[in-house]
Order: structure tokens, then sequence, then C-alpha cells
């Protein structure tokens, strides 16, 4: 049995959308380094519940980074500071005895806060909305091999589609842009036959949407490959960009 | 679903044309501070005019300096007007700042350059109206700034200006010093420039990234050379 930890939180404090928040302090004194961060955030509201104050509210789903519905700011780092992980799977090991965290809720003005650390993401939805998609009925999966796609290009479409659009991305931007997540959606439908033809219309009208939710501008800074959970390349930036300024060209 | 109706104007302007606008921008700035770069290096020659030789060859290119000249200006202008504007919308996109934030690392490449962007910029900016007013309008023929070259022709004396400044501690020390800062600049606006413009993918990224720091390191050097050359040759 590993010896308790102490941790000391300090946890943005949200009650609506309108109310002002604040961090408040608090202590878990029987934290185990086997915990995901997670888990100490339910330790912390049953202590919260059992004193009869509100618990803090976060989103989780599946708490094996696949889902995508869990995500704060863990001592100034989305996900924390262990990369390639969502905050599911950080573990309280990443941590010392008697640490200090600042916990936050995802920041940018298309990510408002609902309460607590629990952000409304669905601007990601109506950039999916925008064109995230194949228009036409490409049926069932086909037969493998029957579409000739090179490896390469498998390896790379996957690699983009791994994005779970945590919206990380997006908070740890200094400028709040949602280029990697747009790109992601863009890309991993462009490097493969059946989301070629629409590509760089796909793309003119996921970045317009990106634009239209008030999202900021990309300064190339690649934090937010940082701190992805899958590790998403800023290439897809580039390409995305590309497909974009075709647009213009190919009528 | 309709094909968006996109114009080169509002492809422009759209996030990824700013980025595009910036890049192109910044790559015509980086072709004329290398060629300024070198120029400046002919100051090192052992041949006395061999600098105004060069400023005096640019002098008589005419029509086709102007045009450049407009060019650059207008490559300065749209350049820090996106670059502003970049900022501008960086404070609507998080109007609540964090408490505590702190870079990720590697992979990031937010480092002192790349955050620094914005004062870096708008310190050059500065600079280049100081630097303009004491060299390109600074004093010329008509105030005696005159050197015969072998060919027996009467040139402004653009060597002597250069040396009477640089004597000058303010300016032996602040040139060297904003040469510094327009190095980090390049340092992460060729990488950047590279990326808004798409000429980037996975493999080459860390050589690109690489290739922008040592240009820009070699840019700053080869500038902050001749000030302290002259300064410590005195």
């Amino acid at each position: 049995m590993a010896k308790d930890m102490t941790i000391n939180l300090r946890i943005w404090r949200q009650k609506s959308p309108e109310a002002p928040g604040k961090l408040v302090d608090y202590t878990v004194s029987n934290a185990s380094e086997h915990m995901s961060f997670l888990e100490l955030l339910d330790v912390l509201n049953e202590q919260l519940i059992a004193s009869e104050d509100d618990p803090v509210e976060f989103d989780s789903d599946c708490r094996e980074g696949i889902c995508g519905s869990c995500g704060v700011m863990v001592a100034g780092i989305a996900h924390g500071p262990q990369q390639r992980t969502a905050v599911c799977q950080l573990h309280m090991r990443s941590f010392e005895d008697g640490d200090t965290i600042t916990v936050e809720p995802f920041r940018a003005r298309a990510f408002p806060i609902v309460r607590d650390l629990v952000v409304d993401r669905s601007a990601f939805d109506r950039i999916i909305a925008a064109h995230g998609y194949v228009s036409v009925k490409t049926g069932s999966a086909p037969d493998a091999n029957a579409i000739p796609i090179s490896k390469d290009a498998a390896e790379e479409a996957m690699d983009f589609a791994a994005c779970i659009g945590c919206g990380a991305c997006v908070a740890a931007c200094p400028n709040g842009s949602a280029s990697l997540f747009t790109a992601a959606k863009i890309e991993h439908l462009a490097l493969l036959p059946q989301g070629q033809v629409e590509a760089s219309q796909r793309a003119v009208a996921m970045v317009d949407q990106m634009e239209a939710e008030g999202f900021g501008d990309c300064s190339n800074y690649a934090e937010c490959e940082a701190v992805c959970p899958k590790g998403i390349s800023v290439s897809g930036i580039a390409s995305m960009r590309r497909a974009y300024m075709k647009g213009v060209f190919s009528k | 679903m309709s094909r968006p109706d996109v114009t080169l104007v509002s492809a422009l302007m759209s996030p990824v044309g700013r980025k595009v606008l910036t890049g192109v921008t910044g790559i015509g700035l980086v072709a004329f501070v290398i060629v300024h770069m070198i120029g400046n290096l002919s100051y090192l020659s052992p041949d006395p005019q061999a600098y105004n030789v060069y400023a005096h060859k640019l002098m008589s290119l005419g029509w086709l300096l102007y045009t450049v000249e407009i060019g650059l200006a207008l490559c300065f202008l749209l350049h820090a007007v996106v670059g502003v504007s970049i900022q501008v919308r960086r404070r609507r996109a998080r109007p609540v700042g964090y408490k505590a934030y702190k870079s990720s690392g590697s992979p990031s490449r937010s480092g002192y350059s790349a955050r620094s962007m914005i004062f870096t910029g708008i310190i050059l900016l500065g600079f280049l109206i100081l630097h303009l007013n004491s060299f390109k309008f600074g004093p010329g023929e008509a105030e005696g700034y005159t050197a015969m070259l072998q060919s027996g022709e009467e040139v402004r004396d653009l060597r002597r200006l250069m040396t009477e400044k640089f004597r000058e501690p303010l300016y032996a020390f602040g040139y060297p010093v904003v040469m510094v800062l327009l190095g980090m600049h390049m340092r992460h606006g060729v990488w950047s420039a590279l990326q808004s413009l798409g000429m980037m993918s996975r493999r080459l990224s860390p050589y690109i990234y690489a290739f922008a720091a040592l240009l820009g390191a070699l840019v700053a050097i080869g500038f902050l050379v001749v000030p302290l050359y002259i300064y410590f040759s005195a």
C-alpha cells in the first residue's frame, strides 16, 4: 500500500456562466500516487459533499483517454505536466507529496464556462457541422485493400483521426486558436480518397466557421502539439493552409 | 453542400490568409535584411571605397530601386498591420486569462523568440524609423559628405557617416542590441513563415526550425560586427 500524499489544490470555482469566479484552496490529505488526477477530484468532492459544500464540477466520461470529455488546466498546462495524456490518464505519481496545484478551466471566448471547470465546447461541433464530413454516401467499410491507399497515407490519416476534440489545443494556445483541432478534422479526411474530392471546400468552410466562433489567430507557437493528448502534429495546420488557398484558385 | 464562395480578397482576410500575408511579407523582409547585411559587410573590405561604391551602385539603379523600395514599404506596412491585428484578436479570443500558465515544452516552439514577436516587431519598427533618419535621410553631399571614387566620380560619403555614427557608444552598442532582437524575430519568423505558407511537413519541420535559428543568428552577427568593429578600431 502506497503512502498517502497530501495535495493542495487551488481550484477555479464559478457558480454560473455570468457569476464571477475565483480560485479556492482545498487540501486532500489521503491521495494516493496511483490515483488519476480526476480520481483526486472525486476524493475532494466526497470530502466537499460530506461537509455539505458544493462539489467541484468537471467533465469526464471514459477515463481512459479516448473520449475527449475531460480537460482542465493543471499547474498551468492543459491536461497537466505529462505529455500525450488526457487529464484522466495523468496520475498523482507525476506530483510530489505536499505540492500545490492550480486547476483552472480551459479558457477561450469560444468556450464559455458553464460552471467551475466545465466549459461549453459546442463551438467544435459547429466547426465539424460546417463540413467535417464527406458529402456523398461512401457505403459501409470497403473490403480491405479494395481501394489502394499507401501505408504512409493511411498512417497519417489515422494520426489526425486520433483527435478526440478535447480542446486542449485551444486552451494552451497563447492566442486561443483552434487551428490544430480544425486541421486534424480536415486532414484525416483529405488524406483518403473518399475525402480528397472536397478537400479544399471543406478547408474553407471549416476555417471560416472557426473564425466565426471567435477563436484567435495561429502564431505557429506549436504549444497545441505539445499539450495534445494524441500528439497531433502542427504539420496538419500547414496542409490545411495549402488546402484553403487552393480553394481560391480551383473553382 | 454548395461550394463556399471564396475570392482572393476573402481568403486573404481569413485566419489562413492573414498568416499567408504575414509569411509572404516576412520573406520579402528577410530577403531585404540579408542583402542589406551583405552590403554592410563591404565596409570591412580592404578597399576603403568599397562601401561607397556599393551604395552608389545601389542608388544608380533608379526606378528599379524605387520599385523595390515601394515593395518593401508595403511589406513592412502589411506585416505590421496584420501582426498587430493578430495581437488584438488574441485579447478578444481569451478575455479572461489564466492565473497559472506555462509552456508544456518541446515540441512546443513557444520560446522567448516566439512569445516576444510583437515586442521585437514594435522595437524593429521604431528602430527602422530612427535608422532611416540617421542614414538614408541623413547628411549627404549637400552637407559635405562627399567621397571621390577611383573613377573620379564624386559620390555621397556614406562610409564617413557610418564611421562617425558608430564611434558614438549609443549607436555602437544600441545597434547590436536591436540586431540581436532582429535575430530572435527571424528565429521564430522564418519557421513560422514557411509553416504559414504550408511548406512544412513532419519530416522537414525540425530542420527548418534549426535553419531559422541559424539564419537569425547569422544575420544578427553579420549586422553587429560592423558597428562593433568601427567602435573598437577607433
